[in-house]
């Protein structure tokens, strides 16, 4: 039996690469090609729908938009968490479990419920249509992620290392910059990739916030389904495209990914 | 870790607090509101009382979707879970093996769910998709845009490869933190596989597997653009899970004292789960 043991995770790799493997199969074929005819692999291979996407605004921008707004909200995120999950993993203080549980509820929150809310109160602050309208809004859902992941890795750091810096004449404005968090700094990079992770992959609060400055390429994707009929290959082109940037992030936190879930409580 | 009291340490919680306040508190009194009011556009308002939560609690929609979202969680659970603790213990432990694993499970979580939504749908169209199309050949009578129970088999499908290696990284990180002594001192035991497993690993697992269950139970629970974008909820409603239901309740029919008022039953029943679970987390970790 220990020697077929391998087969368990090759099936689930090959069952996981078989959509992939058919979405970029789509791309690379012409919208007829793929209504009229089957085929495993493309029969007139064409990077028409890439060139495509790549010069027309209103596609390539889709991406810039989404890219900016993720940004934004890792960087917010995990400025504001870091703090935070300093205080819960350090002290105690009145209310703290309270608050603690309080901001995991956020994490619980179905974005359906906050759809509406989150269009009405946007647009009345006039930051409607705004990347910084979506990066906060993901911070909803991110923020208490980022203190959790956080809480967790300074949770595992002794005491006696503050209290030592303290000792040497360290101020804690200095201690927390130059010791800590270079200490907790693999803690910090899978927490980035995690705020990065569903900041990215969020559609109904991205979409329900912007119109068309700060489209993200997930909308202008549904949005061009629905108006021009169904352009397949070009659909598929615009997917293929956005696993790239988390494909990317993967390739470089591979080695804190299975450490992170288990060490951050995620 | 014991921990010093020190009432200043709000001082740092404040930023998150404030962030989280404005994206959560102002919003939520705005569903509050209306789910107590009947609104006539223009800014009038009427109250309402409890209305809007009577109907809700008492109409058939809301309680066959609910019934559809707790069968969808629960078949998700029932297959992931065990799916992905047998994935994550036949992984290779060390190796190139390792990072080509990791690298390519991680793949489906970090792939927008529409886009998710949108694959899968080219991937089970019965005339193009290879799925369908291989379903087909094979004999069945498969398509997912007409008979509901191909709809429901391609959406648990759908779930299952999106979700299942959060449960193996999870599960994976829980096996690589048990010390090889414990499993030198099984086999001097000459305990069995299944024993080894049943009463080393498993009660190791126990922290992780806990914490896996509470995020797919919540994240199924709230799951909106990958059926949406596959199904739509059809055909008919048979796939229109709560969010689904909500969304198309307050934005589609803009209907919005009853939609508000769903949503706080809704919020209040994750919460409910949630909170019976994150106790014994907490109830776990205090022992160990």
């Amino acid at each position: 039996m220990k020697k077929y043991k391998w087969l368990v995770p090759t099936l689930y790799i090959i069952f996981l690469m078989l959509p992939i493997y058919w979405l970029i199969n789509m791309s690379f074929k012409t919208t007829t090609e793929i209504i009229n005819t089957y085929s495993l692999w493309p029969q007139k291979f064409t990077t028409e729908n890439y060139v495509k996407i790549f010069t027309d605004s209103t596609w390539y921008m889709g991406y810039i938009n989404s890219i900016t707004y993720t940004v934004f909200n890792t960087i917010i995120s995990v400025a504001a968490a870091l703090p935070a999950a300093y205080a819960f993993s350090r002290y105690k203080f009145l209310g703290d479990k309270h608050l603690f549980f309080w901001l995991l509820t956020n994490r619980m929150a179905p974005p359906a419920v906050f759809a509406l809310p989150f269009f009405q109160f946007y647009s009345s602050v006039n930051l409607f249509d705004t990347h910084i309208a979506v990066a906060l809004s993901h911070c909803l859902f991110n923020i208490p992620l980022a203190v959790w992941i956080l809480e967790g890795f300074m949770s595992a750091v002794p005491k006696e290392l503050d209290e030592t810096a303290y000792v040497d004449g360290y101020s804690f404005g200095r201690f927390f910059f130059k010791i800590f968090v270079p200490t907790i700094a693999a803690g910090i990079g899978i927490t980035m990739f995690f705020c990065f992770m569903f900041s990215w992959v969020e559609l109904l609060l991205a979409k329900t916030l912007t119109a068309t400055a700060a489209k993200p390429i997930a909308a202008t994707m549904t949005r061009t389904a629905s108006t021009s009929g169904y352009e397949l290959g070009l659909l598929a082109a615009a997917g293929t495209l956005t696993i790239i940037p988390g494909a990317i992030v993967i390739y470089f936190v591979k080695n804190y990914i299975a450490k992170g879930f288990a060490m951050g409580r995620v | 870790m014991n921990k010093t009291i020190n009432q200043k340490a709000w001082y740092f919680v404040i930023p998150v607090f404030v962030l989280v306040a404005f994206n959560a508190a102002i919003p939520l009194m705005t569903v509050v509101n209306y789910s107590f009011q009947e609104t006539f556009g223009n800014n009038v308002f009427a109250w309402e009382g409890t209305r809007w939560f009577k109907q809700i609690l008492l109409s058939e929609r809301f309680h066959a979707s609910l019934g559809r979202q707790f069968a969808f969680t629960f078949i998700i659970l029932l297959i992931q879970i065990p799916l992905g603790i047998a994935i994550a213990l036949t992984m290779p432990k060390k190796g190139w093996g390792v990072p080509v694993c990791l690298i390519l499970m991680s793949m489906p979580l970090l792939i927008p769910w529409n886009v998710v939504g949108a694959m899968w749908n080219i991937f089970a169209l019965p005339d193009i998709g290879f799925l369908g199309h291989s379903l087909n050949a094979m004999g069945f009578d498969y398509n997912f845009t007409q008979q509901p129970g191909d709809a429901w088999f391609t959406t648990i499908l759908m779930d299952v490869w999106h979700w299942t290696s959060l449960v193996v990284l999870l599960s994976y990180a829980g096996l690589n933190s048990i010390q090889p002594a414990y499993y030198q001192a099984a086999e001097i035991d000459g305990a069995s596989r299944w024993a080894t497993f049943r009463y080393i690993e498993l009660p190791k697992m126990k922290k992780v597997l806990t914490l896996a269950i509470l995020l797919r139970f919540m994240d199924s629970f709230m799951i909106y653009t990958e059926p949406f974008v596959l199904t739509g909820g059809g055909p008919g409603n048979t796939t229109a899970f709560l969010s689904i239901d909500l969304v198309k309740m307050a934005l589609g029919q803009f209907d919005l004292g009853p939609a508000a008022a769903m949503s706080l039953i809704y919020f209040f029943i994750v919460l409910l789960v949630c909170w019976v679970f994150y106790n014994l987390m907490m109830k776990n970790e205090a022992q160990s």
